[in-house]
């Protein structure tokens, strides 16, 4: 059905359009045509009987009162997704840009989704396997788990994702990944880093991608993320198969997010966020988990960069309020040389417990990493004291700890960035480690474990 | 009728609503959107809308129900999960699949479901209130039937198996069901409000111990993320000695909703070795569900919590979050281009969290029977810095203040409650009952708390002189600080044996700690402060909270003795 062009546009504003006398429905999709051929999308975000309200997605340059005319679609913003979009690679706003051949559509989307009742989800209790041992040793990752690495400018982020990706499985059962990866206002370089790396080990043919490029308009930041787990819902509910889904970097869709809200004139909440990020922010991670007697999933693993390596900046702390943990990068570690710098003060798996133990890892596991957390802080603490009063001064069991501290960074955290480690091995470094204090220290491992393990490895 | 003017996301402005009500419901449009008046201008209205309101247009037709947000009450709320309007996610997810879609009208409570009412009213007369009679609705809870607000007269009542809608009789001629409904925004009437004095014991022994809450009391726990406070209010709904439970979820993940769904009917509970899920209930609206129920689904739970309590019940409520309710209300505030206060926030924040915590109490029921609710309300500050405002007006109203501190969470010490900074104004009030537990409770408990501010003392001078340097004495201290710390604030949730202790075993926990302090000092004069704790007993003290409850018994006076022994072996030895 061709529907009527509009074209009594009121006034243009950045990226909005206030178009009277169009009866329009609250988000439906627009398609605004200029008269030199361009196309471009938007979608109402106010209606009056007056007037409506349209945000563009996309360029708004060369826009006049004259030259366009708005299409009102009757619906709002869907997608077609379908099997053979493995393997390919789309833009921000879903078209293919690696040849030109249109995707067969199985479904029609919206991408907003719809939320998930919380009566029909699962709770995520199958282990994977990342290989590294500050994630699966201290913060271990569960299928249909979100959990973001809370990152730095220049500090390694995408090496990690990218042996993640390569390394990570499902011990016992070996089951494949479907990966999408939307990079949201990322560079080129990071681009062709990450399918640099997706080739090396063969993992483009399980691979969708959607690339929302730095130089592209931020406001296509705000759909991509929507189309990958669109894409996502679609693979792991219709196709029953396990999705990761990696949001890189969610930094850039807050700045986007603010971008549209202050162009929308809305009331700034905490350093001119919108009050609302909140729950923008939740109805993308929110799409991440397992649902009952689905045997597909979806875990989420996006990157977030601190601004000013500042943890309490209003888009990494809202992420964290809404995410299953964090994993937390530190410049100091990075800065000692330690790969990957993943440090275990600050970091978080909330869903470990329901992914470890007995039958899945090992029954000591949740004790060893309990332990190992206490005397690393306590290391961390005598590190502090022999700065100020000198290393002579420490009392013998702050210099073991003190020694702890250097031998844990260098051997449990670090690690080479082909080297996969698997639980066993972790732990076992761990248990080497924890061997360095005296029995007594450690209040935190049950006596049972301390016979079966304690010093067993140092001979 | 009237029809949609304006739509802004959650917010629609409706013409010609001559004759509206402020908060009275209303649905929308053919997809029969559950929105409330919130606003009337002229025959304009503002209008919340509780779902998604992609779609609607101006000229979409809104039909006024008349009646504010209500919620049914009756057999079959125990062992459920609702959204913030209390409908059956449950009935929804076996409806209309995994996503919520929208529109959905579904009876709260089951109407197929038949129950046995046995009539124990003896009275012809009865007012607002009485207690008519009873079901059963799970092995913990006797489901009382109470006559519903604005009835009295003579009443005429049959025991047998009924439905729902089925009348079991009349008062004054008017029919009485099962269930009742009660408006969610109105505080439910009472005879007379009391002064909490009963302990409401959670299990967790830095709260029982050192930061107690009554029952009918208030508390808030605000953290940083990370820093536990669902771990903690979801080890208070397992083990709080309440007869009923009400959980709110509000704006927070759905795997926590899935977890309790999961876990509790599998847990039983320790004074009944009944499966938890039978005296609990469950209010979710997860962070992807709408905005505007985030608000109502406090209210709806409250509003359960008091129907409960009308019946002598003590009924604990636990919001997670409150920070998420706040940010609902100045959303609203904002699309309604309210002037905004501090931080964004509505001027009326404060006294709508007043209101909201004003509704927990110990009670004298109208039917006679005493009864209570006690209020805790997790608060997520931004960055975790309690300054702004909705910690801040939490805090002037509640009770008790549980202070997580993201450091101690960093080092995986749970529950992360600060013991410095933390205070519990109820327990002065709960003095007598201490005592009936022991009557050196309160004082081991202060000599404690004590210890643990002087070591805090002394680790800020041994960072500047070292702990090799300092006298003995305070060796000692921060050697026994540990002691308290790991061998008894530190519980492991976790862990079946650690994750309660009950009331008894943690007086006597921390006596074992306080007699060891004791002999250890009077030793000093003999021996140092290493050579008493390289002593095997100190291990087996740090590792009293890993033995059984029988064990524990059976052991408890040995290791007193044990303390005794050893140490004064030490003082010969030398």
């Amino acid at each position: 059905m061709i529907k009527p062009e509009y074209r009594g546009i009121a006034s243009i504003e950045g990226s909005l359009l206030v178009i009277e006398g169009a009866n329009a429905s609250y988000n439906e999709l627009v398609k605004i045509r200029l008269d030199d051929g361009r196309e471009v999308i938007g979608q109402v975000i106010e209606v009056s009987e007056k007037y409506s309200v349209v945000e563009i997605f996309g360029p708004s340059l060369g826009f006049g009162r004259e030259n366009i005319g708005v299409v009102f679609t009757g619906d709002t913003f869907k997608f077609s997704v379908g099997k053979d979009m493995i393997g390919r690679v789309f833009n921000g706003k879903g078209e293919p840009i690696d040849v030109d051949l249109p995707i067969k559509e199985e479904e029609r989307l919206d991408i907003n989704g719809l939320p998930i009742n919380p009566y029909a989800r699962d709770l995520p209790n199958d282990f994977i396997e990342t290989g590294i041992s500050a994630i699966d040793g201290l913060n271990t990752l569960v299928m249909g788990q979100k959990l973001p690495l809370f990152s730095g400018s220049g500090l390694p982020h995408n090496e990690i994702v990218a042996q993640i990706i390569r390394q990570a499985s499902i011990p016992g059962k070996e089951a494949d990944f479907l990966i999408i990866f939307a990079g949201i206002g990322i560079t080129y370089d990071t681009y062709l880093y990450f399918m640099k790396e997706f080739n090396k080990t063969n993992a483009s043919s399980k691979l969708i991608s959607f690339v929302n490029f730095a130089s592209d308009p931020s406001i296509e930041r705000i759909v991509t993320p929507r189309l990958a787990l669109t894409t996502a819902e679609y693979f792991a509910y219709k196709e029953d198969m396990h999705v990761l889904v990696i949001l890189d970097d969610m930094t850039n869709y807050g700045e986007a997010l603010r971008e549209l809200s202050s162009a929308r004139e809305e009331v700034p909440g905490r350093r001119g966020y919108p009050g609302y990020m909140y729950t923008d922010l939740a109805s993308l991670f929110e799409r991440a988990g397992k649902i009952k007697n689905k045997k597909g999933d979806i875990t989420q693993l996006n990157v977030v960069t601190l601004p000013g390596d500042d943890i309490t900046h209003p888009i990494p702390d809202l992420t964290g309020y809404i995410t299953e943990g964090q994993i937390l990068l530190s410049r100091e570690l990075f800065n000692k040389g330690i790969y990957p710098p993943i440090t275990p003060i600050g970091s978080l798996s909330r869903l470990m417990n329901n992914g470890i133990g007995n039958g899945k890892t090992r029954a000591d596991h949740r004790q060893v990493a309990d332990q190992l957390y206490s005397a690393y802080s306590l290391s961390l603490n005598a590190r502090m004291l022999s700065s100020i009063i000198g290393k002579d001064s420490l009392s013998d069991i702050e210099k073991l700890y003190l020694d702890f501290g250097e031998q844990f960074e260098k051997k449990f955290i670090n690690q080479g960035r082909d080297e996969r480690r698997d639980i066993e091995k972790t732990l076992d470094i761990g248990w080497e480690l924890l061997s360095l204090l005296p029995e007594s220290e450690l209040t935190r491992v049950k006596q049972e474990f301390i016979d079966k393990y304690y010093k067993v490895k140092k001979s | 009728m009237g029809l949609v003017y304006r739509v802004s996301g959650p917010l629609i402005e409706a013409k010609e609503m001559q004759g509206s009500k402020l908060y009275d419901v209303v649905k929308i449009s053919d997809y029969n959107l559950i929105g409330e008046i919130i606003k009337i201008r002229g025959d304009h209205a503002l209008i919340q809308v509780y779902e998604d309101t992609s779609g609607i247009k101006p000229g979409d037709k809104i039909i006024n129900t008349g009646f504010p947000l209500s919620v049914e009450l009756g057999p079959g709320l125990v062992g459920s999960i609702f959204d913030g309007l209390e409908r059956p996610l449950d009935k929804i997810y076996s409806n209309s699949g995994i996503f919520i879609s929208r529109g959905i009208t579904l009876n709260s409570l089951d109407r197929s479901k038949k129950w046995k009412f046995i009539p124990t009213i003896k009275d012809k007369k009865v007012s607002e209130g009485a207690i008519i009679g009873y079901v059963e609705e799970t092995s913990l809870l006797k489901h009382y039937i109470l006559v519903p607000k604005g009835l009295s007269g003579n009443i005429e009542v049959n025991e047998g198996t009924y439905k729902l809608d089925e009348p079991i009789g009349y008062i004054d001629k008017k029919e009485i069901f099962l269930y009742q409904i009660r408006p969610v925004r109105v505080a439910a009437p009472f005879a007379k409000k009391y002064e909490p004095k009963e302990l409401l014991t959670t299990g967790q022994r830095v709260i029982d111990t050192f930061f107690p809450i009554a029952k009918g009391g208030t508390a808030a726990i605000p953290g940083p993320f990370g820093s536990g406070k669902t771990v903690t209010l979801h080890q208070i709904a397992k083990f709080a000695d309440a007869n009923v439970i009400v959980y709110v979820g509000c704006g927070e993940r759905g795997n926590e909703m899935t977890e309790v769904l999961t876990e509790f009917p599998e847990l039983v509970d320790p004074l009944t070795n009944k499966p938890l899920m039978e005296r609990t209930i469950l209010i979710a609206n997860t962070s992807n569900m709408p905005i505007a129920a985030r608000e109502s689904s406090v209210y709806v739970g409250v509003t359960i919590g008091e129907y409960f309590r009308d019946m002598g019940y003590s009924v604990a409520l636990m919001a997670d979050s409150t920070s998420r309710w706040a940010e609902a209300l100045r959303e609203m505030s904002s699309r309604l281009e309210e002037m905004p206060g501090e931080e964004g926030y509505p001027a009326y924040l404060a006294s709508r969290i007043a209101e909201f915590y004003e509704r927990s109490g110990d009670i004298l029921a109208l039917s006679g029977k005493k009864g209570s609710l006690s209020i805790i309300g997790a608060v997520s500050p931004p960055g975790g810095d309690i300054s702004e405002p909705v910690s801040q007006s939490t805090l002037n109203i509640v009770k008790v203040f549980w202070a997580l501190d993201a450091q101690l969470a960093n080092t995986r010490h749970f529950p992360a409650i600060n013991w410095l900074k933390s205070y519990s104004l109820y327990f002065e009030n709960l003095e007598d009952y201490y005592s009936t537990i022991a009557k050196d409770f309160i004082e081991n408990r202060n000599i404690a708390l004590n210890l643990l501010q002087m070591e805090d003392d002394i680790k800020s001078i041994a960072q500047i002189v070292g702990t090799e340097s300092l006298p003995e004495e305070e060796k000692l201290i921060l050697e026994i600080g540990k002691i308290i710390r790991e061998g008894f604030l530190r519980q492991n949730a976790f862990d079946p044996i650690d994750s309660y202790t009950n009331i008894n075993r943690q007086y006597y926990m921390l006596k074992i700690i306080i007699h060891l302090y004791e002999k250890s000092k009077e030793a000093l004069l003999h021996a140092k402060t290493k050579d008493i704790m390289s002593l095997q007993i100190v291990k087996d003290v740090m590792r009293m909270k890993d033995l059984s409850n029988d064990e524990f018994e059976k052991n408890k006076e040995i290791l007193i003795k044990r303390i005794d022994d050893e140490i004064s072996k030490l003082g010969v030895l030398s």
